[in-house]
C-alpha cells in the first residue's frame, strides 16, 4: 500500500523523527483557515498525489507569502498532474500539503528496501540527492553506497558512520551534531520494521544550514501482508489513488489489473494467469485484465469476476481458463452460467477447463441454455486462439 | 530416487484442522502420504481424521519420528508455526499459507540460518514425489512417475505443466514448488542442486516469473554447475511495470525483474526458454528424442 507524503511524515513523527509542520487541506476554505494561521515566511506547497516527478509537473511551488500559498493552493488543487510515473491519463490532485521550506546545504538521497537475494534491509545512499535515483545507478554507479542490514543486529552505529564516510560526511559534523544525525537514522530504521515498511525513500534528505538532517520528501509503502497489524495505517488508504476495477475485486478476494486489450481474461492462479496474458499477445489478441480468483474461487467469486470484466466496454470476448485442481471445473462452469444468467451479458465467452470434474463441467455448459454462447475448448494454445479470432471479429 | 521426500517421508500437520487444512490431509492421505500427526494446542490427545493430534510440534516428533510438517496456519500466526517447527528441529518444513509478513519471513530465515530445517515456500503449492508421497495442495492425479524434476513459483502453472509432460508420457521424479513469496525457503538453486545429484532425474522444467532475480542466479548456476536439460518458462511477459501480478514477489521494479531479462539469461546459460506456457511439455518431448 502507498501513503502520502503527508501521512508518511505523520508515521515517522511517532519515532521521534524530527519533521516540520504539515499542513493539509483539501478544500481552498480550509487553505484560508491554515494561512489565517501561518507566520509571513517562506512556504512550500506540495500536491499530495502517489507518484514521483510531482515539481516539474507544476504541484511543487514556492510561496514567500500567505496570499501566495493561497494562490498556489487555487492552482494546484483540483490540477490533473501530468509526471513520468502517473501515465498520460495523469493524476488528480485533491489533497495540498504547505509545509516550512527548509535551508538545505546538501541534498542526500536514502533509502530503506528489501534485498530479496539476501533476504535482509538494505539501506541505499547517495550524494546525489534530488535526483532519480534509477538515473544515477546508470550513470554514475560509484555515487551509490549500500549497507546490508543483520536481522538480529539491527542497525548498528558503525554501519551509520560507514554510510556517513561514504557520503563524504566523515568530518562534517561536531560530535553533537553526529549524534543527532546517527539518532535520525537509527528511528528510520525502527519506523521501517516496525511500521512494516517494503520502502523508505527520502529524496532528498537535507542537511540544513544548522547541521542538521531533514526530511524534504518522503515515500512510503506498507507490505500489504501486514496490515492487519497496522489498523491505523489501513485507514490511510486512500481509495481515490486506487484503480476503482481494482478496489472492488480486493473486495471480492480477487486480484485483478486494468490493461489495455479486448479480451476479458478470467484466470486460477497468478502464474497461469500471467501465461494466459503471454500466450494471449504471444499469438497476436490483447488481453484487457490480468484476473486471479484464487486457489479456493467460490462460485460466487466466479460470478463477480464475470461481472469485473464486463465492467470494462471494451472487452468484445471473456476467456476463462482454468486448471481445476482445488477448484473444481463444474463449480467454475455453474459460476459461468449463473453469471450470464443474473447480469445478461451477451459477450462470447470461451472456456477452457482442465483437470478436477472438466467432463462434467462440460455437460453442465451443453445443456445450459448459453449453449450457443459458451464456446468450451480443452487445449489451452487452441483456446487462446479462438479468444483471439472472436474478440477481433466483434 | 527422488529428492527431498519419498514414501518413507512421515509427515505431520500444522493448522490441519481447519478447513483448508482438513481437506487436504485428506487428500494428501488418500494419495498415500503418511501423515503421522496433527498438531493443535489443546487437543492432544484426540485424534482428527483418524490422525494423532499433538499439543506440540516437539511432542508430536518426540512420538512419531515426523521428519517433515507441513503447515497450513493462517498468515497473522504462521511465522510463530514456522519457528515451532525449525525448534522442535523438523529437518524438512513445507508451507502452504499464503501472506505472511515480509518481516517475519526475514525473521525466519535468519533463524534458519542457524539451524538444519530445509524451508519450502511459503506462498507455495508443495512438493509431490509421484506414486510415492504428496506433501501439499496439488492434484495428484495429474502426476506420474519418472525422470523429469519440475521446479517452479507458481501453483497451477505448474499443474498445467505437469499435465503436459504426463500427456506427453513423461513422468516426474519430483515436482516442487518454491513458492510466489518475495522472502522464501529454498531457492531455485537449492533445489537444481539437489536434482543434479538426483540420478533419477534426467532434465529439469523450471517455471519462473517476473519480480527479482532468482532466475538470472539460477541461469549463472546453470552455466557453471548443471549437467541435465533445462526448458523454462517465465510467466509474465506482458505484465505492467509497478504493478503486483496476483504473488507479492511478482512485481517489476524499474531496475530488475523484467521477464525478457529472465529468458536472456537463462537463453545464454543453455536452457531451452519457451515463449508460451503450452510449449513446456512438447519442447521437452523434443529434446530428450534428440
Amino acid at each position: 500500500m502507498n501513503l502520502h507524503e503527508y501521512q508518511a511524515k505523520r508515521i515517522l513523527k511517532k519515532y521521534g523523527v524530527p519533521i516540520s509542520p504539515v499542513y493539509v487541506a483539501s478544500t481552498k476554505e480550509e487553505a484560508l483557515s491554515i494561512t489565517e494561521k501561518l507566520d509571513e515566511g517562506s512556504w512550500v506547497v506540495k500536491a499530495q498525489i502517489h507518484a514521483g516527478g510531482r515539481g516539474k509537473a507544476g504541484g511543487v511551488k514556492l510561496a514567500s507569502s500567505t496570499q501566495e500559498v493561497l494562490t498556489h493552493v487555487d492552482s494546484i488543487l483540483g490540477a490533473t498532474l501530468v509526471t513520468p510515473q502517473t501515465g498520460s491519463k495523469g493524476k488528480l490532485v485533491s489533497i495540498v500539503s504547505i509545509e516550512p521550506v527548509l535551508v538545505m546545504q546538501k541534498e542526500l538521497y536514502f533509502s530503506f528496501l528489501l534485498d530479496r537475494s539476501s533476504s535482509r534491509i538494505m539501506l541505499v545512499a547517495s550524494q546525489a540527492g534530488g535526483m532519480n535515483i534509477e538515473e544515477v545507478a546508470a550513470t554514475m554507479p560509484d555515487k551509490i553506497y549500500t549497507e546490508y542490514i543483520d536481522t538480529f543486529t539491527g542497525l548498528p552505529v558503525f554501519q551509520i558512520r560507514r554510510v556517513l564516510a561514504n557520503l563524504g560526511l566523515a568530518t562534517f559534523f561536531t560530535t553533537q551534531q553526529l549524534q543527532k544525525a546517527i539518532a535520525f537514522i537509527q528511528s528510520l530504521y525502527q519506523a521501517f520494521i516496525a511500521e512494516d515498511m517494503s520502502l523508505l525513500e527520502l529524496n532528498p534528505l537535507a542537511v540544513t544550514d544548522e547541521n542538521e538532517l531533514a526530511i524534504v520528501d518522503c515515500k512510503m509503502q506498507i507490505d500489504d501482508n501486514a496490515l492487519f497489524r497496522h489498523v491505523e495505517t489501513q485507514n490511510m488508504q486512500d481509495p481515490k489513488e486506487e484503480d476503482v476495477s481494482e478496489l472492488e475485486a480486493q473486495q471480492h478476494g480477487l486480484s485483478f489489473i486494468s490493461l489495455d486489450g479486448n479480451i476479458g481474461c478470467m484466470v486460477n492462479g497468478a502464474g497461469l494467469a500471467m501465461g494466459t496474458l503471454d500466450t494471449l499477445s504471444y499469438f497476436g489478441g490483447s488481453p484487457a485484465n490480468f484476473l486471479d480468483i484464487g486457489g479456493n474461487a467460490t462460485e460466487e467469486r466466479v460470478t463477480e469476476a464475470i461481472k469485473l470484466i464486463c465492467n470494462d466496454t471494451k472487452v468484445k470476448c471473456i476467456f476463462v481458463n482454468i486448471f481445476g485442481g482445488i477448484v473444481r471445473c463444474d463449480m467454475i462452469a455453474e459460476g459461468v452460467i449463473n453469471a450470464i444468467q443474473r447480469t445478461g451479458i451477451n459477450l462470447p465467452v470461451i472456456v477452457r477447463l482442465e483437470g478436477a470434474k472438466a467432463q462434467e463441467a462440460k455437460e453442465l455448459i451443453e445443456q445450459s441454455p448459453f449453449y450457443n454462447q459458451i464456446k468450451m475448448i480443452s487445449d489451452f494454445a487452441e483456446a487462446a486462439k479462438s479468444a483471439i479470432l472472436v474478440a477481433s471479429k466483434a | 530416487m527422488s529428492i527431498l521426500v519419498n514414501k518413507q517421508t512421515r509427515v505431520i500437520v500444522q493448522g490441519g484442522t481447519g478447513k483448508q487444512g482438513s481437506l487436504h490431509l485428506a487428500a494428501c492421505q488418500a494419495y498415500g502420504t503418511q501423515i503421522v500427526g496433527v498438531v493443535r494446542f489443546g487437543k492432544g490427545g484426540e485424534r482428527h481424521q483418524d490422525v494423532p493430534i499433538f499439543n506440540t510440534v516437539q511432542e508430536a516428533r518426540n512420538e512419531t519420528k515426523a521428519d517433515c510438517s507441513l503447515i497450513f496456519v493462517p498468515p497473522a500466526f504462521c511465522a510463530d508455526a514456522i519457528l515451532e517447527a525449525i525448534e522442535a528441529e523438523v529437518p524438512f518444513v513445507v508451507v502452504i499459507t499464503e501472506g505472511i509478513p515480509v518481516m517475519d519471513m526475514i525473521r525466519i530465515k535468519h533463524r534458519l540460518s542457524y539451524s538444519n530445517t530445509k524451508l519450502l515456500g511459503p506462498n507455495c503449492p508443495g512438493i509431490i514425489t509421484p506414486e510415492e508421497t504428496k506433501i501439499g495442495i496439488m492434484p495428484g492425479n495429474i502426476h506420474k512417475a519418472g525422470n523429469i524434476g519440475v521446479v517452479s513459483r507458481s501453483g497451477t502453472l505448474t499443474y498445467e505443466a505437469v499435465a503436459q509432460l504426463t500427456k506427453e508420457g513423461l513422468g516426474q521424479s519430483t515436482c516442487i514448488g518454491i513458492g510466489g513469496d518475495p522472502v522464501q525457503g529454498l531457492s531455485f538453486i537449492d533445489v537444481l542442486s539437489l536434482f543434479e545429484q538426483d540420478e533419477q532425474t534426467q532434465a529439469v522444467v523450471l517455471i519462473g516469473e517476473i519480480g527479482g532475480s532468482a532466475e538470472e542466479e539460477a541461469a549463472s548456476y546453470i552455466a557453471s554447475h548443471f549437467s541435465k536439460p533445462v526448458v523454462s518458462y517465465i510467466a509474465g511477459q506482458e505484465a505492467p511495470s509497478g504493478k503486483r501480478m496476483g504473488h507479492a514477489g511478482a512485481i517489476i521494479s524499474s531496475t530488475s525483474g523484467k521477464a525478457a531479462d529472465k529468458m536472456k539469461a537463462l537463453a545464454q546459460a543453455g536452457v531451452h526458454v519457451v515463449n508460451v506456457p503450452c510449449d513446456i511439455g512438447r519442447v521437452m518431448k523434443q529434446i530428450l528424442q534428440g
